[in-house]
């Protein structure tokens, strides 16, 4: 068939757990590769939980958010599962207004800034991110 | 004048990358408008990262082969027998159990969107989540399962299961012969993640593991 994934794809090559050392694993890989990803699935399970949205909601959208990455000839190797979960939730949330994407760049900002006023091995607090850099 | 011309390297952390950014100034916002507690963060991170796991699903398969009465029921209706080993819990709504035989080898995609038995195999790995396995254990299974270095005999039929947001699956791999009468804990230790989403099979155990 004409796909993009023929047999020259092989699953060969997509990083295997055993490469990813130092974090968290359960008995046979870990489990999030870094901690954005446990912290996006933790969001999401607890925003559902609350009742902003069915989980069939939730995989419809996700499946939407994959088949455009496929749509657009990205490799999408497993390794960026996380990342459509972090597009999904973003998206969701804009439609559901609960938040603006103005808001969420303005945090952004404002963390980033918050790591460059705190001392290093200190930690970093939002609210550091509001006072500009000496 | 400033003593200091250059500030000293450690006079600030260095701020991590796009992606952690966004997630934090997402999670802030939740924290502000009320919808998220960071310490049910916590909790949900810590159960999938430590509590939730392949051991679960092991002791279902362990406890199958070890008492056919429970088996019968699994297949029946894997999400009571599943429940009644405590294994409940989000993705786990509806599973269904499906059992490998010497005619039948059964395989799990999610061809969507990565659904997968949180309660008994806890998130999934890697490759589950890849494009290639998706596509591929559908239009090729016989070369996904060659790649994991499962060679499957030409007359064994293999079946293929969809997962989807209202149901998922359980492998039940086949009890190597060598095993019949073990204890169900020793047992356990012989399943693993990948045969119980149907790409590898069990191997027999080396003659000097056997109790």
């Amino acid at each position: 068939m004409g796909t993009p994934t023929g047999a020259a794809v092989s699953l060969q090559g997509i990083p295997q757990p055993a490469e990813l050392a130092g974090l968290p694993v359960d008995t046979e890989g870990p489990v999030f590769a870094k901690p954005w990803e446990a912290q996006v699935f933790a969001i999401v399970i607890e925003l559902h939980r609350q009742g902003l949205f069915s989980w069939a909601e939730w995989t419809e959208r996700l499946s939407t958010q994959i088949a455009l990455v496929r749509e657009r000839g990205e490799a999408d190797l497993g390794d960026t599962y996380y990342q459509h979960w972090l597009t999904t939730l973003e998206l969701m949330l804009y439609d559901k207004n609960v938040m603006q994407d103005v808001e969420v760049r303005q945090y952004a900002v404002r963390w980033r800034q918050a790591y460059l006023n705190t001392p290093h091995g200190k930690p970093v607090a939002l609210s550091s991110g509001d006072d500009k850099p000496a | 004048m400033k003593d200091q011309e250059h500030p000293h390297e450690h006079d600030h952390t260095e701020p991590p990358g796009d992606l952690e950014l966004k997630v934090k100034a997402l999670e802030s916002l939740l924290v502000e408008k009320g919808l998220v507690v960071p310490a049910a963060l916590d909790v949900l991170i810590e159960t999938y990262e430590h509590k939730v796991g392949p051991r679960n699903g092991a002791q279902v398969v362990a406890k199958a082969w070890a008492q056919p009465e429970f088996k019968e029921w699994l297949l029946e209706d894997g999400t009571a027998a599943i429940a009644s080993l405590g294994y409940t819990g989000r993705q786990g709504e509806h599973i269904q159990v499906v059992e490998n035989t010497p005619m039948v080898h059964n395989l799990v995609v999610c061809t969507l969107c990565s659904c997968y038995p949180w309660p008994v195999l806890g998130l999934p790995p890697v490759w589950y989540k890849s494009a290639p396995y998706r596509s591929r254990a559908v239009s090729d299974p016989r070369g996904v399962l060659d790649e994991f270095g499962t060679i499957l005999d030409d007359h064994v039929q293999i079946r293929v299961w969809d997962s989807t947001s209202e149901m998922r699956y359980l492998v039940l791999p086949q009890q190597p012969s060598e095993t019949q009468g073990w204890p169900e804990e020793t047992l356990a230790g012989l399943v693993t993640r990948n045969a119980m989403i149907g790409v590898e099979k069990i191997p027999p155990p080396k003659a000097q593991g056997a109790p």
